[in-house]
């Protein structure tokens, strides 16, 4: 607290030090920072990682159960519903996170610290480009702590199976985090976050088949969750449980129908292909959005 | 300040020119919609100079500063940082320039370390030197002991030097620093200028400042009095005050009658006397007070000089005291946007 600076430096020692020009690997640099800085954050926010967890479990053993305990009497008797709802659960927590690692862009730009990193000497796009993969990270860790869950609903924690939730997750977390970097960037306030959740996460979510089966949708509804690209992500996620639990021809039809382009089932490789091209695009839009300087 | 050497570090991160100013503006001009907030100005910055830019709040300083921060794109005009174009080479300008922004743009839920930490990945400061640079840094503003505190525990006044050794970090070539003392109490105000000032002795650094209190612009080398978007006069601080009229004397003696006679008699001064105190003016009051008690035959028992203050500058380039202008200058604020609200339904 002394006003007196105590350093011995010369002249010399300041000057010489050599700062980032914009090459590739200043880019890298910037890419891991903020990654970095994700993680960090993260792991230094307990009650966030807690409060995110408790609306899955929420939605698995309380909605779950209770959606199970009609769906027992239907055509799917015999048949775990919150195992039906295990991998729509993990989809929620992977895109709640990633919506909210996304949008804290916002509470960056309110609280200054995305100045600091505009205005550094790297390209726009290293700084998107990192918040991408971090806030990916963030979401794909929680989601994948919803893992320990999988014996309590009837999903055995096979290797084969928990790499496959674990690379499926991954993507979920990386389109949904770039969709989300996207509209916070041409968001100026938090306060808008609420219409975020309500008018685009919470749809979302719902038409993607995550909490019901796809499989007796009105002509509208099916047409809408067909739109939505959640929906080729938690199909995926359920289509690798469902191999692992071997549920009977019957319930397969009623809970995991094909999802289908004018009368053609979509494999699941082409889900996992378009997820991936739209949010290669996304995170192009979100880095052009950045790049643009007022 | 001549005693600095130039270009020990030129090898290592080279200027767009030798001879360079350090920042030099022309006709730069920024329009936010109706608004021009910058009005077409021009200037020049020495290398090594510390310039402040004195304004009422709303008068295009921090406009200014974003514009050559390369933040914000000009509407017009030009402007070099280091010899580089702050539209065309934004990169090269970024390399060299530190900042310290008016509101903190610290991470809170990092520890002081990881801040700067996280800045030195930014602009590539070489691994080597980053540890031994951090503590320099540190150790400049007198935070080394509270390294891995969380940045949200800091007080307003911890932040911000923990913000100066950030801009520090990479060793930049011109310092900017908007508004560095807002929102701090007065004795926190001068312990960042303390830092400031040993800085401007210590390191061979271009600082780039704005204010809108006129104590501390006293800290520059020269000022440039902006308001209502346009330069309105450069100088330095003294020649300012100078140009604005003369110094006050006052001065109490044993026999007041026979010193104002001799004032009279000997400097040709008409001085003025009241509930025992002489007072004069003068155009230069510290080189006139030694001939003062050399010269005068009364012993004299007390003796204060005060100069014109940059108040008084203020005042008289622009008609008013800065006062005035920031409560018109936020009406006029307020009536766009009460215009713009209008035009919107």
């Amino acid at each position: 607290m002394t006003t007196a600076a105590t350093t011995t430096t010369t002249r010399t020692e300041v000057a010489g030090v050599r700062v980032a020009g914009g090459t590739v690997r200043d880019d890298l640099r910037a890419v891991r920072m903020v990654w970095k800085r994700e993680l960090i954050r993260f792991s230094r926010s307990r009650a966030r990682i807690v409060t995110s967890l408790a609306q899955p479990v929420l939605y698995l053993f309380v909605l779950g159960s209770g959606i199970g305990s009609l769906a027992a009497t239907g055509a799917t008797r015999g048949f775990d519903f919150r195992t039906f709802m295990f991998p729509g659960v993990i989809a929620l927590t992977v895109l709640f996170t990633s919506i909210f690692s996304a949008v804290s862009i916002v509470w960056d730009r309110e609280f200054g610290f995305l100045r600091e990193m505009l205005v550094a000497p790297v390209r726009r796009g290293a700084l998107v480009t990192g918040k991408c993969i971090g806030g990916a990270s963030v979401a794909t860790v929680q989601g994948s702590l919803m893992l320990l869950l999988a014996p309590a609903v009837g999903v055995p924690w096979s290797p084969v199976l928990l790499v496959e939730l674990l690379l499926i997750m991954a993507l979920t977390a990386f389109t949904m985090t770039s969709l989300g970097i996207v509209i916070a960037s041409r968001m100026q306030q938090v306060e808008s976050f609420q219409f975020v959740m309500q008018l685009l996460v919470l749809p979302m979510f719902f038409l993607s088949g995550a909490v019901f089966p796809l499989s007796r949708l009105p002509r509208w509804l099916s047409i809408a969750s067909k739109i939505d690209p959640l929906t080729y992500l938690v199909n995926p996620l359920r289509r690798v449980v469902f191999a692992h639990v071997h549920p009977s021809a019957r319930v397969r039809a009623e809970l995991l129908p094909p999802i289908t382009w004018n009368g053609w089932p979509v494999p699941m490789w082409l889900e996992l292909v378009a997820a991936g091209a739209l949010a290669l695009t996304l995170v192009g839009v979100a880095v052009r959005l950045f790049s643009h300087t007022d | 300040m001549a005693t600095r050497t130039e270009g020990a570090s030129d090898d290592l991160v080279t200027s767009g020119g030798g001879d360079q100013p350090a920042i030099r503006v022309d006709g730069l001009r920024r329009r936010f919609g109706e608004l021009e907030a910058v009005r077409g100005i021009s200037f020049e910055v020495a290398r090594g100079e510390t310039f402040g830019f004195l304004g009422p709040n709303g008068a295009g300083k921090s406009t200014t500063i974003s514009m050559l921060c390369t933040l914000l794109r000009p509407s017009g005009g030009s402007a070099q940082v280091d010899g580089f174009d702050v539209v065309k080479q934004q990169t090269d300008v970024r390399r060299r320039i530190g900042l310290v922004f008016q509101d903190t743009t610290l991470d809170d839920y990092l520890t002081a370390d990881e801040n700067l930490r996280f800045h030195a990945e930014l602009y590539g400061v070489p691994k080597p030197v980053v540890a031994s640079r951090i503590e320099q840094v540190m150790q400049m503003v007198g935070l080394w002991e509270r390294r891995t505190s969380l940045v949200r525990t800091f007080s307003g006044g911890m932040k911000r030097r923990l913000e100066i050794a950030r801009g520090l970090l990479h060793s930049p070539r011109v310092l900017f620093l908007d508004e560095p003392t807002v929102g701090l109490d007065p004795q926190t105000r001068s312990h960042i200028w303390g830092y400031i000032d040993e800085l401007r002795r210590r390191e061979a650094i271009t600082m780039f400042l704005t204010t809108h209190y006129m104590d501390e612009a006293e800290h520059c080398d020269r000022i440039a009095i902006i308001d209502n978007g346009e330069v309105v006069v450069i100088d330095t601080p003294e020649a300012l005050k100078a140009s604005v009229g003369r110094d006050r004397v006052q001065i109490q003696t044993d026999d007041d009658e026979r010193a104002i006679r001799e004032l009279r008699d000997r400097f040709g001064i008409e001085a003025s006397i009241s509930e025992g105190t002489i007072t004069l003016h003068v155009s230069e009051g510290e080189k006139f007070v030694p001939r003062l008690f050399a010269e005068l035959d009364v012993p004299i028992r007390s003796v204060s000089v005060a100069r014109p203050t940059l108040d008084d500058v203020f005042m008289t380039y622009t008609g008013r005291t800065i006062r005035d202008a920031e409560a018109s200058g936020g009406e006029m604020l307020r009536s766009s946007v009460f215009i713009r609200a209008n035009r919107g339904r």
